[in-house]
Parts: C-alpha cells; structure tokens; sequence
C-alpha cells in the first residue's frame, strides 16, 4: 500500500506503462461491428487485432474474462484541462477577451497535468474537445486523449472554430432585460455576425486569388486566418445555439452562407429536430443532467433530447459542458439511454459520432484494426453507476487508475493515525 | 381569452391534489423498506395518509386507489438535507449573525423546482437558509405538496427548528472582504461563534435573574439571543456549511465549550480527513456524492468522501443544495458503489433514513414502516441503476407526481404581464449552487457558481 505522506499533493503515483498487451476471452462493444466475444491485441499504441484466438509472443496477457471492453469515451465538449478551480479567475483559461478572437487556441493553454484530468479518465473518458466560450467567436477548441506531458503528447489532431450564435434567451435567472431589449439586442447581434462573416468572405476572396496567382501577400491577420478552414469550407464551424427560436435563425444562418456546420447545446432541439434532421446536420448536446431551459418545459426536458433529436435522424454527440465533473460524461449518456434515446446510440453518441463530427473516425471512436487503442475494460456496463474501470488504455499506454481522488482515499480511508 | 386560458391551467393542476385523506393499496412490488430490508412481491397499504400496513396480498378495502408496483421498485420518498427550492430568498447577508430570521416566512409554494423534484421521487427538503453568514437564518422542513397554495401547507408540522451555520470562504468573503468587519479569516469566524454564544449566556442570565427577581428592570427581548439560547439548550438543530478539516475541528471545540451536542456538517468536503473525530463527536455528514474544485476550499476533495465517512461510523447522507441534482438524488447516492463500494442498503440510507435522522424526522419517515408518514416513491428500475425512471411519488397518501399524468407544463402561477416566457441560457456544466444566492451581484467572480 502507498503511505507516504505527500502523496496526497500528487495525482498519479505509478507510471503508466507502455508494450503490447493482449486482451484474452472479453466482451468487446465494437460499436461499429456489433459485439463480440474475444480478444484484443494493442501493439505500438494500435489496436493490432481484434478477434478470437489471437496469439502474441510478446504481449502482456490480461483476462478479460467477465469483462466488458468499450472505445475510450469522447466528450464533445468541456472545459477540462481549461480551468482548474472555479471560482479562481486565474485558474480560468477558456474565455480571452474580445469578441472576435477565433484564434485563441484551447491547445496553448490546455494544462496537461490539471489534477481533474486523471479524475475524468479514471471513469473511462479518454478524449475530450477542450472549447474556448464567452465571445462571438471565442476561440478554436482542441480534441485531446487524456495523457500525455505536453499538449502534442496529448492533441488528437483535430481542431474547431467555435461561435457562440446570437441568442435570445436570458443570459442567467438575474438578466434583468426587457423582452424588447432582448429581441433588440439578437437583431443588432445578427447584424454584427452577418458583418464578420461578409468580412470573412472578402478576406477570403483576396486569400484566394492571392493562392490561384501564387501572388505573395504581406499580412498579419490571424483573426482571419483562423476562420479559412471554416470559409472555405474545409471544416465545420462549431455554433454554440440553444433556444428554438435561435436554432431556426442559426439553421437559416448557416444555409444561406453556405457553411459547414455543427450545432453545439441545442437544448431544445426535441422542439425542432425535424428540421435539424433535414438540414443534415449534426449535434454535439448535453449535459444530459441538467435542468430544463424553461419553468414550463416537462422536468425530462433534458433527459429526453438526445433521444428525440436521434430518433427524428440527427447524428448526436453528448457532452457534459463541465471541467472537474466531466467524469460524469457516462452517467450523462445513462439518463439519455434511459429517456428514449437507447443504450446503443447513447454509446454512438460518445464514442463514433463525435469522432466523425470531429474527422477522427479513422483512427477514434470503435474497436477496429488499426485504430488507436483508446480502450476501457470495465466490469459491467459502461454507463452504470456501481459498475468498476479495471483497465484504461490512452494510445496503447496502460494509465493507472489514480486521481487525486483515489489517493484521498487510499490515505483517508483508514487514517493512521486514527483518533490518537 | 389569453387570461382564461391561463386560468385553467390553474384549475387542472390543483383540482386532483385537492384530494386528501386517500387510501392507497401498492401492490406487489420489489418493497425496499430500508430498516427492515427488502420484501419480495409485497404491497403497501396507505391508510389516511399513513401506512398502514406491509405484506403480501392485501385485499383493497372499499374506496381505495390500487397501484399495480409488479416489476418496481417501493421504497420510502427521498429526503434532501440541504436544498434551497420553494423559497422566495435565501441569504440575509447584512450581519454576520442573523439567527431571528426564518426560512419559513419566506416560502413559495409555487415554485416548480418542487414539481421537479418530486419527477425524482424527493418527498421532503430541508429548506435552508444561505451560508453568507457565520450564524445565518432558522431553516425549515418541507414537504413537497405541490399543488397548495399556502406557503404554511408545504411545512413539515412537528419537524424539529434547525438553524444555517457556515464556516470559510463564504462569511469572509461576505463580511471580511465585502463590509470589512468581522470575520475575515477563518480566526475570525470562531470569534464570531464564540462571541455569539458568550452574550447568549449572558442574556439568558439577565433573563433568569428578572424572572427570579435578583434584578427589577426587565431587561430588553432580543429574538436574536433568544434563538441563540434555545441553539445552547438544545432546542435547534445546527446544519452548519463547511469545507475544510480545521475549520470543522474548530466547530466542534467551540460547541464542546459552550456545552452542544447535535450538529451536522453540511458539504463537508473534507470530513473524509477527519472521520474519526466526526465519529467520536457524534456529529453528522450530509456531502455532496461528487461536486469539487469549484472554488480552492473544495479543491483537495474525492468522491470517496461519503463511503470514508461511512466505514468510519459517521451518519452521512448526500444531498442536492441544487433545484438540479434534487432531480437525481437516487443517482447521486449511487455513485458511492462507483466511488467506495457501498451495499445497496448503505447507499439508499444515504438518501431516506440518514438525512431523516439529521433533521430530526425518523420517526415518521425515512423508511417504509408501519405508522410512518405515506410517503413513497416508485421506481421502474432499480434506484441506483442509471437507467432507473420514478414513476410515482406519493406525499401523505396523496400522489403528487404520477408519470402517467403528468402535463407538459405544471406551473401553478403565470404572471399575467409575462408576454413570452423566458429561455434561460443553460449556464451548463456550473453547478447550480444557490447557497450564495441574494449576495450582492458584485461578489460573483464571472459565474454563478458560488456555494
């Protein structure tokens, strides 16, 4: 046992451990090839093979017997790695000032050893998209594994510009806002938006006939740089939008500029999925736990979301929104499993659908053959409250299953000295 | 029309919880009573209000409502130690010491966070003053009898007076860093107690002595010294808002001088470092299942704080202080099987016989026994499964929330000026604390995420 006293200042004790290791005799929720009985064989940070009888010379065996493996969790969206303590501002790292900064990247100040990230992966949340919020355009968020020393240890290669869409709704319960300011206030904000983009627009015309002529152009904008992948619609533009009236408008938005997209929050997309569903495009929403936007929304408002926006055809990824609680990323997909949405596609919702929302599908989100071996060996359902991680795998290095929770209570849990 | 319209709405959500005095005959469910373990295809029977009896194959007497329970799960309504729903305001922050203030003149029975918490099969809350001050207003139980329309009908009658401690950040932040009078440190914040509780001895003297006639002016009523007196005789339960493991061991020193007994620790994030004297003191836990590192006093915290405590013999129960996670109270207590491995029977008393106890109400709830209130809530699944779904909640053998009638929209008041009722902005992901509600906007660093 570890009694030392310091280690209550620490978060992880052992180190993880890099090899191969074969995963004997399992359950495998491959979640794009069914479930499976059999093994798994992690080489060089892959998954080398999955299927039944494999043998390996070199690979540390691991019974798996009882046992149920799934793909590392991703979530959506959090502030993970972004702030450590709440209420210290200078803890908080997620929201630079002004207005139109979309390049603030997430990645600069993700903390790779904030105390809360070996407290997430523990619950088996691999991967998260660590977002920049407050502004129009706050920032590019990052999707990163949950180990590694330096934030490209830890980048999964993939990035999002995010825009916070006008919104209509009060801003917190002391908004003291007339409903006419309100409704003033999205108008000019509209106007405001629609003027960035035209700005966009003209930076990017002049961006590409510079390219098509190969004509060197002497600029420093990284504002506008930042937004070229989304202009020219090379990747998607993440648009934080959630009341009804706010998703039509951004649903509009979005079409009549032509731009990728992927809609963030929509806490009341069940208002409107159908139209979401036709514009085809896709949903990172959550929490889950949360109350409804509302007083006159049903209490399940939230719980039922997911499952609504699913069932009328949208691809939907879960998110927790949080930072230290975004361990509760599989208790968040458990409440929308449970209020329709179904185990099968709450599961799709943090592991596949955010890795191809993300353009990752090739290497993140099921258990394939050659992807990177994000696994979590568990023993019983993934999202059930009681049920135990045994094993966490982050590209193939077996992390041990400490957090500073978990040293608080190795030390706590029998105090010596005890009352003497 | 608009206003009529509105007016029905009224008329249909308060008509069927007009109803009192209804026997109900639960029958054969998976019945969790608790103390008594759990029973196998049994029914319950509530009888005005009260339960009447357990066991199997009742017959239904005439006039009374039959629930089939096959396949659920009975067990008793859900008590929250610690929540803030159902009142109009909640910190008196103007003086360190507001212990005349009372809870209970300040109570909304129109508030649909009860609503919301009765989906989650939560019967009854402890309606708790805020923890701006050191010694803050008296609290007040409630049940959750959403459908009245006086605010007296939600109190819990003959529930025991309980009264608001807090202790860090929050009283030093308010009155050190905000008024710049005492306390400003957690040195401060025992000289507040110790101050309180000295002219409380000397005003119950001055009281004696008029009344034995050793002195001849009476000498002036302070409903404040009064409150304090019967804190010192043991009248008033203290729930006392706290963090960390030396401001707890401070407490209970000064309560030990000034010769107190009953306390429970709220939040207490700390109370894993120091069970064994929690233990020994005979002070109780009611904790958070996983809330952290919202502000530094909670930083060095673990989800495994509710399962230390209770191997190391502290009652413990978790709690909501959140119109958000009263919702899932059940799912909350669930997380001590993730983090400490609690039995079933350990994690549920965490959230019906523990918090009765703490505030003084087990001998009429808290657990399914014959006598007790007719409180019930039942479960299609099994409670600390996270696919678990309420399906009814009972109050006093009256049901306030039934699954299979339950409206979309379950506001009892509408302000008739309101033109488009409003959105808020989810503030996703910042815990919904409102232990700091009503304090001045100023000392909200960003986001409302105080507790």
């Amino acid at each position: 046992m570890l009694t030392t006293t310091h280690i209550a200042f620490g978060q992880q004790v052992k180190k993880a451990e890099a090899g191969n290791f074969l995963i004997k005799n399992t359950t495998i929720h491959t979640i794009t090839q069914g479930t499976i009985k059999g093994d798994i064989l992690i080489e060089d940070g892959r998954i080398a093979n999955v299927g039944s009888g494999i043998v390996s010379k070199e690979a540390r065996v691991i019974d798996g017997t009882n046992k149920h493996v799934y793909p590392g969790m991703i979530d959506s969206g959090s502030r993970l790695g972004l702030q450590e303590i709440g209420s210290i501002s200078l803890t908080k790292d997620f929201s630079e000032l002004g207005d139109f900064v979309p390049q603030m990247k997430a990645l600069t100040a993700v903390n790779p050893n904030s105390v809360s990230i070996p407290v997430t992966r523990v619950n088996g949340v691999t991967t998260v998209f660590a977002k920049p919020q407050g502004g129009t355009f706050p920032g590019t968020g990052a999707v990163i594994d949950l180990f590694g020393y330096t934030p490209e240890q830890m980048s999964a290669g993939a990035e999002g510009v995010i825009m916070q869409f006008p919104s209509t709704g009060r801003r917190h319960r002391w908004d003291s806002r007339t409903d006419e300011d309100i409704s003033k206030d999205a108008e000019k904000a509209i106007a405001k938006i629609n003027d960035m983009w035209n700005e966009i627009l003209a930076y990017k015309k002049i961006d590409s006939i510079a390219k098509a002529t190969r004509t060197v152009w002497d600029n420093y904008n990284p504002q506008m740089q930042a937004m070229m992948p989304v202009a020219y619609g090379k990747n998607p533009l993440f648009i934080e939008v959630n009341a009804k009236n706010d998703i039509e408008a951004a649903l509009q938005w979005v079409k009549d500029k032509n731009i990728k997209a992927v809609f963030m929050g929509v806490s009341e997309g069940w208002r409107i999925a159908d139209k979401i569903a036709q514009a085809g495009i896709p949903v990172i929403t959550g929490p889950v736990l949360d109350l409804p936007g509302r007083e006159y929304h049903r209490y399940d408002a939230s719980y039922t979301n997911a499952g609504i926006m699913t069932k009328a055809g949208v691809k939907v990824a879960i998110r927790t929104n949080d930072a230290e609680n975004t361990r509760n990323l599989p208790f968040n997909a458990g409440f929308a499993a449970a209020y329709g949405m179904g185990v099968e596609e709450a599961l799709k919702a943090v592991t596949i659908h955010p890795a191809q929302i993300f353009g990752i599908d090739k290497m993140y989100g099921s258990i394939e053959k050659g992807k990177v071996a994000n696994l979590v060996v568990a023993t019983g359902d993934l999202f059930e409250t009681s049920t135990q991680i045994d094993y966490l795998f982050i590209r193939g290095w077996n992390v041990p299953l400490e957090s500073r929770h978990t040293l608080l209570n190795d030390e706590f849990s029998e105090r010596t000295p005890g009352l003497k | 029309m608009m206003m009529l319209h509105k007016y029905l709405i009224l008329i249909i959500i308060v008509l069927p919880f007009g109803i009192s005095g209804q026997n109900i005959l639960i029958k054969n469910g998976h019945v969790l009573t608790i103390t008594k373990g759990n029973l196998e295809k049994t029914d319950v029977l509530i009888s005005d209000g009260k339960i009447a009896r357990i066991a199997s194959n009742i017959s239904a007497p005439p006039g009374t409502k039959v629930v089939d329970a096959t396949d659920m799960y009975v067990m008793p309504g859900i008590i929250d130690a610690h929540s803030h729903i159902a009142l109009d305001a909640i910190n008196e922050a103007a003086s360190p010491v507001t212990a005349e203030v009372q809870m209970a003149d300040v109570l909304n029975p129109f508030d649909i966070a009860i609503y919301r918490a009765l989906a989650g099969g939560v019967t009854i809350s402890h309606a708790m003053h805020g923890s701006a001050n050191a010694i803050g207003g008296q609290c007040q139980t409630i049940k959750h009898r959403y459908g009245v329309t006086h605010p007296d009908e939600l109190i819990m009658k003959g529930a025991p007076r309980t009264i608001k401690f807090a202790l860090g950040e929050n009283p030093i932040r308010v009155h050190g860093e905000g008024s710049k009078i005492l306390p400003n440190t957690r040195m401060g914040v025992e000289q507040v107690f110790r101050n309180a509780f000295s002219e409380a001895q000397l005003y119950m003297k001055a009281q004696n002595d008029f009344k034995k006639g050793v002195t001849k002016n009476e000498p002036p009523y302070s409903l404040r010294m009064e409150t304090l007196a019967d804190i010192m005789q043991g009248k008033i339960l203290i729930h006392c808002h706290s963090y960390r493991a030396d401001e707890i061991l401070m407490l209970m020193r000064v309560l030990k001088d000034y010769g107190i007994d009953k306390i429970c620790f709220q939040h207490v994030n700390e109370g894993f470092k120091i069970a064994p004297e929690l233990a020994a003191f005979g002070a109780t836990a009611s904790v958070f299942s996983d809330w952290w590192a919202y502000k530094f006093e909670v930083y060095y915290s673990t989800a495994y704080n509710a399962s230390i405590l209770t191997r190391n013999g502290v009652l413990t129960s978790i709690n909501s202080d959140s119109d958000e996670l009263i919702r899932h109270l059940y799912h909350e207590a669930a997380k001590t099987q993730r983090y400490g491995h609690l039995k079933d029977e350990e994690a549920l008393a965490l959230i019906t016989i523990n918090p009765a106890k703490q505030l003084g109400i087990d001998a009429r709830t808290g657990s399914l026994e014959v006598g007790k209130d007719g409180d019930i809530t039942i479960f299609k699944g099994h409670p600390l499964s996270v696919y678990a779904i309420p399906q009814m909640t009972i109050v006093d053998g009256i049901v306030r929330f039934d699954i299979k009638n339950d409206p979309d929209d379950m506001r009892m008041f509408i302000s008739p000026t309101e033109k488009y009722t409003s959105f808020y902005e989810s503030e996703a992901g910042m815990e919904h604390h409102s232990c700091m509600e009503d304090v001045g906007a100023w000392l909200f660093e960003g986001l409302h995420h105080e507790h």
